[in-house]
């Protein structure tokens, strides 16, 4: 009895791996063949970001966790990690074929890795992805 | 500060202008002179109460946090307010992105109450935002923490741990606060707000972090909002608030609230 | 008889079936769910001025039955009654079962489900719901342990320490459900100390009429008669139950009359405010608690499908009792200024608009789903059906 259900057990297993094994081999390939598109960043070549973009790409997130709990709740304004300043940047102007906004297209800034990476962005639930802040801030910036 | 700046500059020149008025084709000259001290002064007077304002935030440096040294609040004379004007809401709407429908599951930050009193028949018409309590009650229920007390004394809602709950808004004895019931799209940069969030009035913050006023207070064109620093015994607000008699909406809770009234 | 020599066995077919129901019912509610969360609560019946509506009043009750059918187990346990003692593990699986429905409504509802994470992990202990999260999750470890210290024989010896704190656990976890509402002091509605007891001795009663109607089904199904001294046992202590929560109820709305200041509320509820009044009367004071003590009470009744309508009547009292309080006690406007009237665009001074819409039910339905598919796969996987002890003057002749 027991080496019946210990058999269905294992050609169980086996099945699994073999579909998961398939699963991951054909993603696989078809990665190298480009099923999904490797991120493109464009940026005005004369600006300069807060940090390197090795630096950015790794520790992004956990820069802007850290910063937004100490702007939300212990009020710290004019920092160096603002939402704004980079969605004005990657966004903006100088951004190519990346201007407009940081979501909603396959070239748009944030979109591009996050999409490659499959990583869900929820921040732009709440934030505007668009650039352009309020000209009161402009202002406020240039005293 | 280049607004004090300003100032003195305009002031030196009126003075250069006085002093050329003996001179031939002085007339003229005196007229230009009065004329831009006048005007000098017109385009100040708001600015001078900017300095007041933002002398207390101004102070703050880049990446500094904010103390319990300052008291924001608001003081609103309601004798100046009348049913037919809702300016104070339109701002707000406007400042914050809000859609301005007045539906179910719209959301209002501010809005205009008419009241009566039954015994007397007296009426009145005053804004209600979130009170921005020193005892709220939305931050003892709120189980994450995300509505929150600043140490300055605005009640705000920390959208990031925010889980959609609701019970701030059961427990808010003023219904100051919203749920966004829809997936949003055209928030304010400065505002961000979304579907699944509770918000409400955060005394236009990211102005006040600024050194400006809330766009309420600033839009009123009876000048029926006054915002300041409570803590500060020199401040407009806190000097009104020695001179004229004010109470706060539901005292009897003894919440300390930061938002007097006056007319009530 | 004992369980393994049963003549019938229990019905495969039957078993996929009720999987497959409770299944299907599953599944709507997770659709219900996934709606809801990418369309936003506009879909719903809920907005700014009831903002807990129908899901809530399914996930409280789960929820507070959950906590009251282990009151089951603990009179076996702590109380050391043999009856009580051989349906402590079916008390067992049905407190987790429910726990975990109503948990699945309530955080199914969130406007943010997905931070869920976050409020399992972060905690504001002034808040009486985040409490409320932990007690929950403390309650799946603790009625858990205690169904194995009741199931293993080697763990016997401590099933009375554990159905203790059990106990103990769940007293303040109602305590804590209760108090959600009152603490809230703003509303005429609410804010009332009498609120926790009322909870309590409610989870008592609906638990109770819960564990009735599961244990009756489950012995039909297996072709067991229900032992009649069992059966005058529960019915009894439902009627006590039933009364006390009727008493504590009338309690509450007597006090609230008491003060000027929430006799207008208290006519809302209780004369003039439309579908609340018809579900206070005619729903909770009549067809769930004077219906109920009656069929339990009165001569000519009492007998075991008497008892079996009054259990489900209790619990669909139980449904128009928290509907009433918790859409009623919202709908009633905040009093911003005593004396005076107020309005607004923002129903200051109007009762708040509020209809039950399909997504809401839906999910409510799901919570109940839930529970059902947990009972039914344990049972069948496990021995939960109650063994009871064998009376010499008994009829049946239950052998141990």
């Amino acid at each position: 009895m027991l080496h019946a259900t210990l058999s269905r057990w294992i050609a169980l297993a086996l099945v699994l791996v073999a579909g998961a094994g398939t699963t991951w081999a054909s993603a696989w390939a078809a990665d190298a063949a480009g099923r999904v598109p490797r991120p493109e960043i464009s940026v005005d070549a004369a600006t300069q970001c807060i940090a390197a973009p090795d630096v950015m790409r790794r520790t992004h997130m956990d820069m802007l966790k850290h910063q937004r709990d100490r702007t939300v709740h212990l009020g710290e304004r004019g920092v160096k990690v603002t939402l704004n300043a980079c969605i004005d940047c990657h966004a903006g102007k100088g951004a190519g074929a990346a201007a407009g906004s940081v979501v909603g297209s396959p070239q748009a800034f944030c979109e591009t890795c996050h999409r490659y990476a499959a990583v869900k962005l929820d921040c732009f639930d709440c934030h505007q992805p668009k650039p352009g802040a309020a000209p009161a801030a402009a202002a406020a910036a240039k005293q | 500060m280049s607004e004090r700046d300003q100032t003195n500059g305009k002031a030196a020149q009126a003075t250069a202008q006085a002093q050329e008025a003996k001179r031939p084709g002085a007339s003229r000259r005196a007229l230009l002179g009065a004329g831009t001290a006048a005007l000098a002064g017109v385009l100040l007077a708001p600015g001078i109460r900017l300095i007041e304002i933002a002398g207390a935030q101004m102070q703050r440096a880049p990446g500094e946090p904010v103390t319990d040294k300052v008291r924001w609040g608001m003081l609103i004379d309601t004798t100046r307010c009348s049913p037919d004007c809702n300016e104070c809401v339109k701002a707000c709407n406007t400042e914050n992105g809000l859609s301005g429908r007045t539906g179910p599951t719209d959301s209002q930050w501010i809005r205009k109450i008419e009241i009566k009193y039954e015994r007397t028949g007296r009426t009145v018409s005053a804004p209600v935002m979130c009170q921005h309590c020193a005892k709220p009650p939305c931050v003892d229920v709120c189980p994450t923490g995300a509505s929150f007390k600043r140490a300055d004394g605005i009640v705000l809602v920390d959208r990031h741990s925010c889980i959609g709950c609701r019970y701030c808004v059961l427990a808010c004895p003023y219904k100051a606060r919203s749920f966004v019931h829809e997936p949003l799209t055209e928030q304010k940069p400065d505002v961000p707000r979304g579907k699944g969030c509770v918000e409400g009035c955060t005394m236009c913050v990211h102005r006040v972090d600024r050194g400006q006023q809330p766009a309420c207070a600033e839009s009123c064109p009876e000048g029926a909002i006054t915002f300041g620093d409570l803590n500060d015994p020199e401040s407009a607000i806190s000097r009104r608030v020695r001179e004229i008699a004010t109470t706060r909406i539901r005292e009897d809770l003894r919440l300390d609230t930061g938002i007097r009234y006056h007319g009530l | 008889m004992h369980a393994s020599q049963l003549t019938t066995p229990p019905s495969e077919r039957r078993f996929w079936l009720m999987v497959a129901l409770g299944g299907l019912l599953v599944l709507l509610a997770l659709g219900a769910a996934h709606y809801m969360e990418t369309s936003g609560h506009i879909v719903t019946g809920m907005n700014n001025h009831v903002v807990w509506g129908l899901p809530h009043v399914f996930a409280i009750f789960l929820v507070v039955a959950a906590s009251g059918v282990l009151n089951v187990a603990s009179i076996g346990s702590v109380f050391g009654k043999a009856d009580y003692k051989a349906r402590a593990p079916l008390s067992g699986l049905l407190c987790v079962a429910m726990l975990a429905g109503g948990l699945t409504v309530l955080s199914l509802d969130l406007g943010r489900p997905e931070r869920v994470i976050i409020a399992a992990t972060t905690y504001n202990f002034t808040s009486v719901f985040a409490w409320n999260m932990f007690m929950y999750s403390g309650m799946f470890a603790i009625v858990a342990l205690y169904l194995w210290t009741l199931m293993d024989r080697r763990m016997n010896p401590l099933s009375k320490k554990v159905g203790l704190v059990a106990f103990v656990w769940r007293l303040v976890l109602t305590t804590c459900t209760g108090s959600i509402f009152a603490f809230l002091v703003a509303r005429e509605g609410y804010g009332s100390a009498l609120l926790a007891p009322m909870f309590i001795v409610m989870s008592f009663a609906w638990g109770l009429a819960v564990f009735h109607l599961v244990q009756s089904v489950i012995f039909a199904w297996n072709g067991l008669p229900l032992p009649d001294h069992v059966h005058r046992r529960m019915s009894r202590l439902l009627g006590v139950f039933v009364a006390a929560v009727l008493y504590l109820v009338a309690m509450h709305h007597l006090t609230n009359l008491y003060f000027a200041r929430n006799v207008d509320f208290e006519r809302f509820i209780l004369l003039d405010g439309g579908v609340y009044p018809t579900l206070f009367w005619a729903g909770f004071v009549v067809a769930g608690s004077v219906i109920p003590l009656l069929l339990i009470y009165a001569r000519g009744f009492g007998r075991q499908r008497d008892t079996l309508l009054a259990s489900a009547l209790v619990v669909a009292g139980a449904f128009c009792a928290l509907y009433v309080l918790i859409v009623g006690g919202q709908a009633w406007p905040l009093n911003l200024l005593p004396g005076a009237s107020v309005h607004s665009t923002f129903y200051d001074g109007q009762i708040a608009p509020y209809a039950p819409s399909l997504p809401e039910l839906l999910l409510g339905l799901g919570g109940i789903a839930v529970a059902f598919l947990i009972t039914t796969i344990g049972i069948q996987v496990f021995d939960f059906l109650p063994r009871d002890v064998s009376r010499p003057a008994s009829a049946e002749g239950q052998a141990r």
